[in-house]
């Protein structure tokens, strides 16, 4: 596997970030290699050349030679998901017709042992879509067709390659797909179930997970399973519930049913200018406290506002150190009756100014400013490393103090954005990829602030998922007996290790043999042994 | 009856237990599920504390023998709701709760108790204690077991402790009752309630004898505005309708009717609504559905109710239709579950075999005889 540290170009990071298209040619292209191995935790599973080669002939048997790649020149294009540090080249990319191709193609990679990696848009930000050296790669953006929109009840079928967007728009005008994470114009609904997506929605609307009622899965051995279906509660285990946000390690989604919900009837949007991050956070635990739910709540550090600024032109104050975006959602005269009480209860927490968006173009002016943080730090930084890490609400304060002693600590700039109903916070170490170990301070840098968001109560991952970026950081948040829970469950649906091997677990793990149900093997009663 | 009073304690139980061990909270749902064989009991009754309350994040840490109304207790003081109102008992669990997948008309809005745990600690039968999720009310780290131990009836471990997210609790709510003789109107006004953009706290239908009702909980500021509005819409179909401010009493009901001698939950889609309630006229049962959703809870006579679950059964092919609560005698004649798909089966099988390979674990209680 090569490693490269610093190769973050912005424009790269464009498609999944933001919604629309940077024109700007003034970044720098796609860079080369400026830095070393950082994370030289990841270990690849060995793969067999010769069975791979076997596997090679099948897939082209199954899906015909046109989509199957195999030379370097057409596997570069998928040696990366979202996480430019990191490349691997698969043995081959094979991108098949339907659900019955998928099938046959993992029951190709199960007949030689060859592990695969299943992909959607590669938009992802953890490498959980990484390719397995000398593996398969599952490439599914053809299945993008929507197989059902069923809006008495509230539901619509589709295939994984199927956009987030699509969804929405193939329900609408009069319902929608409520997690709408910043990529949603290019990322996969099977992405979004691998990783169990939110978006700046998800505090009022809930997750991926809360809307996925059912799936069709073909599991390591090639089998399919229906994990759930339209209707809610059947019986037996919530294994759809347990599916999303596996990360392509327990099978790959071929068929998904999504909950719709009917579009709210108004929205209404402010942003109120603070001081401070904290005092901003202040504003967000009294409005989340009195009841009001808000469709989003969004924090800006001044960092963040002044990228933005030079890509959206919202014209905010220049010397507001935090900048609070909410929007309620929901019937009119609720939205109405609550509007005010926000705009007070930020001039109680000390805000110099609100201002209320007066139409949908301002409204869309203000989400500009939100959705172009990501990619417009390119503005200010030549390079800069995303982070995605949560905390307990009322620890911002805490937070922010500890980042802002890293930055100085470091010598690297970091801009946050926030969503911060969730506590789910995203700060953006800038550095510069060219200079001499500055991409391992930044790395550096980020890890520790995964680290104090542990330390406060919080996770290492709100939405981007461990992948491959995150595991190591696995053990400070749960230790052995939880990870072996993790891999009873990993080895019920994948002894052989075969979906997306190498991600999310912090070391290999492989699977002991399970004896007949209700047996326990002599060495176990013996004591001698013990399996997970 | 074993009652350990750690999470450590209980795995060890777990692993040193010689054969089966039903596991249950204040045992308020034993009559659930298949007829379980085992000589041992293993209680949550010593792990009642509610080990967190934290106002700020909406959040809470309850160990798995907490009993739901001291939680609520705890919650309300802060104006806070756990979003769970499974049909009431001064005794019910949240374990209980949990593992079991119970829930009431704040369903509607809120979620099942999948939707609302945040994070599980659960006592494994090999004797370790293992987390998962967390504490915040966003987190991708890791599988989510949490949902794999709700609904589980505790299969695959104890549930030892749960962190949950909570939510305010609503103001100034009202209902909109509208009644009718007619299932079929009924549904199709329930169904055009759930889409509307009207954010109910609750949309539930109710039909008993030869009369039904729908009912539409509102609250917070506007909730009257809201509530004329949709007894408006509820008119047009021609049933009569009213508002009532004092409306707890009205939905203490609807869960009290979840629970009867012989409960059928049926998982259905909203449009299968109606034919469910005609199912229920021909074996007398009522019914309690959360109409958006598309469950409802049937109470059946006792008399003859196996032959009554398998009729239905046949009656709504599409439908799952599971005993939620029943005599012992009816729950031997009549798999409680129903049917499940073999592949399904087997995946679920190799779940059980890898967390409880001895099946220690109130092993035959659940579907598929897991």
């Amino acid at each position: 596997m090569e490693h490269r540290a610093a190769a973050r170009d912005v424009r790269n990071r464009v498609a999944a970030e933001y919604e629309r298209p940077v024109v700007d040619g003034s970044l720098t292209p796609q860079q080369t290699p400026a830095a070393g191995p950082i994370a030289g935790d990841h270990v690849e599973p060995a793969v067999d050349p010769a069975a791979a080669d076997r596997v090679v002939g099948a897939l082209r048997r199954i899906c015909g030679d046109e989509h199957v790649f195999v030379h370097r020149h057409q596997l570069r294009t998928y040696e990366s998901d979202g996480l430019l540090q990191y490349q691997v080249l698969p043995r081959a990319a094979v991108l098949p017709g339907t659900g019955e191709e998928v099938a046959e193609v993992v029951r190709a990679c199960y007949a030689e042992r060859v592990p695969w990696v299943a992909r959607g848009s590669g938009s992802g930000l953890s490498g959980g879509a990484l390719p397995v050296q000398d593996g398969v790669l599952i490439v599914l953006t053809r299945l993008r067709r929507i197989l059902e929109v069923d809006l008495p009840n509230q539901r619509i079928v589709c295939e994984p390659g199927v956009t987030n967007s699509a969804v929405s728009a193939a329900v609408g005008p009069t319902h929608f797909y409520p997690p709408d994470p910043s990529s949603q114009i290019v990322c996969s609904i099977g992405g979004n179930v691998a990783e169990n997506s939110g978006g700046a929605h998800c505090f009022k609307y809930g997750f991926t997970t809360n809307y996925v009622t059912g799936l069709e899965v073909v599991l390591a051995d090639g089998s399919v399973v229906e994990l759930g279906g339209k209707a809610l509660d059947l019986p037996g285990y919530d294994l759809h519930g347990v599916f999303v946000g596996s990360e392509g390690t327990l099978g790959v989604a071929t068929k998904v049913t999504l909950r719709v919900v009917p579009v709210p009837e108004s929205a209404r949007t402010l942003v109120a200018f603070f001081d401070s991050p904290s005092a901003a956070g202040h504003a967000v635990s009294e409005i989340v406290g009195t009841g009001v739910g808000p469709g989003a709540i969004e924090m800006m550090d001044r960092l963040s506002i002044d990228a933005s600024e030079q890509m959206a032109h919202a014209g905010w104050p220049a010397d507001a150190g935090a900048a609070l975006l909410v929007e309620l959602d929901g019937p009119l005269v609720e939205i109405e009756s609550r509007f005010d009480d926000v705009a007070r209860l930020c001039r109680d927490a000390g805000c110099s100014e609100v201002r209320v968006a007066r139409d949908e173009a301002e409204r869309e002016v203000f989400w500009r400013m939100r959705k172009a943080a990501f990619p417009a730090m390119g503005r200010i930084s030549s390079h800069y490393y995303v982070q995605d890490s949560v905390i307990p609400r009322t620890r911002l304060p805490d937070v922010l103090d500890r980042i802002a002693e890293l930055s100085r600590e470091y010598g690297l700039r970091v801009a946050n954005v926030f969503h911060a109903g969730d506590g789910n916070l995203h700060p953006l170490v800038c550095y510069d990829g060219h200079a001499s170990g500055e991409a391992e301070r930044a790395e550096e840098l980020a890890g520790a602030i995964v680290l104090a968001c542990v330390e406060l109560g919080g996770s290492i991952t709100g939405e981007h998922g461990v992948g491959i970026d995150k595991k190591r950081y696995m053990p400070k948040m749960f230790g052995e007996s939880d990870l072996d829970a993790f891999q009873k469950l990993r080895c019920a649906f994948d002894p052989d290790g075969l979906a997306n091997p190498g991600k999310v677990m912090p070391t290999p793990r492989l699977c002991g043999e399970v004896p007949g149900p209700y047996r326990r093997h002599p060495l176990e009663v013996a004591g001698l042994a013990e399996r997970f | 009856m074993l009652t350990p009073a750690t999470a450590q304690e209980a795995a060890q139980a777990l692993r040193d237990a010689d054969g089966a061990v039903r596991l249950r909270g204040a045992g308020t749902k034993l009559d659930w599920g298949r007829p379980v064989d085992a000589q041992a009991q293993l209680s949550t009754a010593k792990l009642d504390a509610i080990v967190e309350h934290n106002e700020g994040d909406l959040t809470a840490v309850l160990q798995a023998g907490v009993p739901l109304v001291a939680a609520q207790e705890r919650f309300l003081s802060a104006g806070q709701m756990l979003a769970l109102d499974p049909p009431p008992s001064e005794y019910e669990t949240i374990g209980g709760i949990i593992a079991a997948g119970d829930s009431g008309p704040l369903r509607h809005r809120y979620g099942a108790p999948r939707d609302l745990v945040l994070g599980v600690q659960v006592a494994l039968p090999d004797g370790s204690v293992a987390r998962a999720g967390s504490k915040v009310i966003k987190n991708v780290a890791g599988y989510d077991l949490a949902k794999l131990m709700s609904g589980a009836l505790g299969t695959l471990g104890l549930i030892v402790e749960v962190s949950v997210r909570l939510h305010p609790h609503p103001e100034a709510t009202l209902t909109a009752v509208a009644r009718g003789e007619c299932p079929q109107t009924l549904a199709a006004a329930a169904a055009q309630i759930a889409h509307r953009p009207v954010e109910a706290e609750g949309l539930d239908l109710r039909w008993e004898g030869d009369t039904g009702m729908v009912l539409v909980r509102l609250a917070g500021p506007s909730a009257r505005q809201r509530g004329d509005a949709v007894a408006e819409l509820l008119r047009e179909h021609g049933l009569e309708v009213d508002c009532r401010d004092d409306d707890d009493e009205l939905w203490a009901e609807q869960r009290e009717l979840q629970r009867r001698p012989v409960a059928v939950r049926v998982s259905t889609t909203p449009s299968g609504l109606a034919a469910v309630v005609d199912a229920a006229r021909r074996h007398g049962a009522t019914v309690v559905a959360r109409a958006a959703l598309g469950l409802a809870w049937l109470s059946l006579p006792q008399e003859d109710a196996a032959d009554a679950v398998q009729h239905l059964r046949r009656e709504l092919p599409t439908a799952a239709c599971v005993v939620q609560g029943a005599p012992e005698v009816v729950r031997r004649t009549v798999d409680p579950w129903g049917p499940v798909q073999p592949p399904l089966l087997e995946l679920m099988r190799r779940v059980k075999e890898r967390f409880d390979p001895r099946g220690v674990c109130n092993p035959g209680i659940f579907a598929g005889g897991i």
